[in-house]
């Protein structure tokens, strides 16, 4: 097999230059996907018969959800290619993704808050769900002090990846939280392997949220990247040639 | 037998590496003895912290017995945390940690050595103790045999999983409070367990799911955790 594009993908200077070229789309794309998915959703869809109005916070909670236990999860992939085949842009990767997963997750707990209140008739209830999502924010933070409180870049680059390598067994307690502990929390609505538990027209703008969120944070992603690029390879010529 | 001088070095390479971890923790465990300090501290603590709950929450016995599991898990949680911050910063400090890095023994399997002999010193010493508080706290005696057994499940649990956050954090000035940060997310599902196991007998209720997944903690601890810490003792001190 050919695996130069491996190679390539590691080099800071070729990632820069196609990301450039992604970065249009990403913009566009990711915006209208997350305007077309809110206003269909909360203008559109019609209102849950138990719920009411206040489920439609949904569209905004389950994107964030998933993305702060899958950024975690690209962080961990980041920290073991960094480990193994000490690519530097999986390092920088990982340096930039922890604050966006920090954000989204803080966004699904305050969203569930907020979602709490109508439903459950409180903002906070210490069931298994909220609590091992709280844990995963601490994680985050812990990543993000943990590179702040080491000054060389190598050592910093290596022990935020074996952190986040260790953090992985909190992610399978999130995910079966709902399944092993009998909560408050409601079970899992959207499953790969089964037939979705949501009626078709309320599933599909969440869908929509979904992907646009994760195209939003894509962007994010990328633009911070790049940002980190330039900054790690300032004194590189190429860096030197593209500011001047 | 090894002797005197001899007894401190583990980079010999006529050692083979049982042998090399057995002289770890006697050497860690009479650095100990020679300043008791670093074990007596965290069992007054854990005493104190005990001592505090009834000052400070009320010092009824219905309301103390409910409470009892989780302070006492809570004050063995803190006081394990605590003497954790010099579990290799004094190694570092006085050049014992080079040794064990160049030594030819696996380093996962020295780093565990350090980590019993931790252990010993500190959540040992606490698990001894609870019966103690449980009697201050009016523990329900029904309540006293998982209290124990989740102590001496848990608490080596804390000890593997805190020495990660004291191998990435040897470097760092001050440590203490990062140490804390990073490890406190993986002491929280102990922490669920091991008092969800006590609060499930006293309400009569099996609690063998508890002490199993506590069990799971700590082999998947002993089997990886070790791989972790000397992997941050590397990385940290190239």
């Amino acid at each position: 097999m050919n695996w130069t594009f491996f190679h390539k993908l590691g080099s800071p200077k070729w990632f820069y230059d196609i990301s450039g070229k992604w970065l249009p789309w990403l913009q566009v794309s990711s915006l209208v996907l997350i305007l077309v998915a809110l206003v269909w959703g909360l203008a559109f869809t019609p209102p849950d018969y138990l719920q009411g109005n206040s489920y439609r916070i949904i569209f905004i909670h389950v994107p964030a959800s998933f993305l702060a236990q899958s950024i975690y999860m690209m962080m961990a992939t980041a920290a073991a290619v960094t480990l193994i085949w000490r690519i530097k842009l999986a390092d920088m990767a990982l340096k930039v993704m922890a604050p966006v997963g920090a954000s989204f997750c803080i966004l699904s707990l305050v969203t569930g808050a907020i979602w709490g209140q109508p439903t459950w008739g409180t903002w906070w209830v210490w069931d298994a769900r909220l609590t091992s999502m709280l844990i995963l924010l601490f994680l985050y933070i812990g990543i993000i002090a943990l590179r702040g409180a080491i000054h060389t870049t190598e050592a910093a680059a290596k022990a935020c990846a074996i952190l986040s390598l260790v953090g992985v067994v909190n992610i399978p307690i999130i995910k079966f939280s709902v399944d092993w502990w009998n909560t408050l929390h409601q079970g899992a609505t959207l499953k790969l392997t089964e037939k979705p538990s949501m009626a078709p027209e309320m599933l599909w703008p969440l869908l929509l949220a979904i992907l646009g969120f994760y195209l939003f944070f894509t962007m994010v992603t990328v633009l911070r990247l790049r940002i980190e690029i330039i900054s790690r390879e300032r004194k590189t010529r190429w860096v030197k040639e593209l500011v001047s | 037998m090894v002797r005197g001088g001899k007894m401190f070095r583990v980079d010999q390479p006529s050692m083979r590496g049982f042998s090399a971890c057995l002289a770890l923790i006697r050497r860690d465990l009479t650095l100990t003895f020679r300043s008791p300090g670093q074990a007596i501290n965290p069992m007054a603590f854990f005493l104190m912290v005990a001592t505090l709950f009834p000052l400070g929450i009320a010092p009824d016995r219905e309301v103390l017995s409910e409470l009892a599991a989780g302070i006492i898990w809570i004050g063995a949680l803190l006081a394990v945390l605590l003497s954790l911050d010099s579990l290799f910063k004094s190694d570092q400090d006085d050049g014992a940690l080079d040794q064990l890095l160049m030594s030819p023994h696996p380093l996962p399997l020295l780093v565990l050595a350090k980590v019993f002999s931790h252990w010993l010193t500190s959540g040992f010493c606490l698990t001894l103790m609870a019966p103690l508080l449980a009697i201050m706290l009016h523990l329900p005696s029904e309540a006293f045999s998982p209290l124990m057994m989740t102590l001496l499940l848990g608490t080596p649990v804390l000890s593997l999983a805190g020495a990660i956050g004291a191998a990435l954090t040897v470097k760092v000035q001050r440590g203490g409070v990062l140490l804390t940060l990073l490890s406190l997310p993986l002491y929280i599902p102990v922490l669920i367990f091991a008092t969800g196991a006590v609060s499930a007998a006293m309400q009569n209720m099996p609690y063998t799911g508890h002490i199993l997944w506590l069990s799971v903690f700590l082999i998947l601890g002993i089997c990886l955790a070790p791989l972790a810490i000397a992997g941050a003792l590397r990385v940290i001190n190239e």
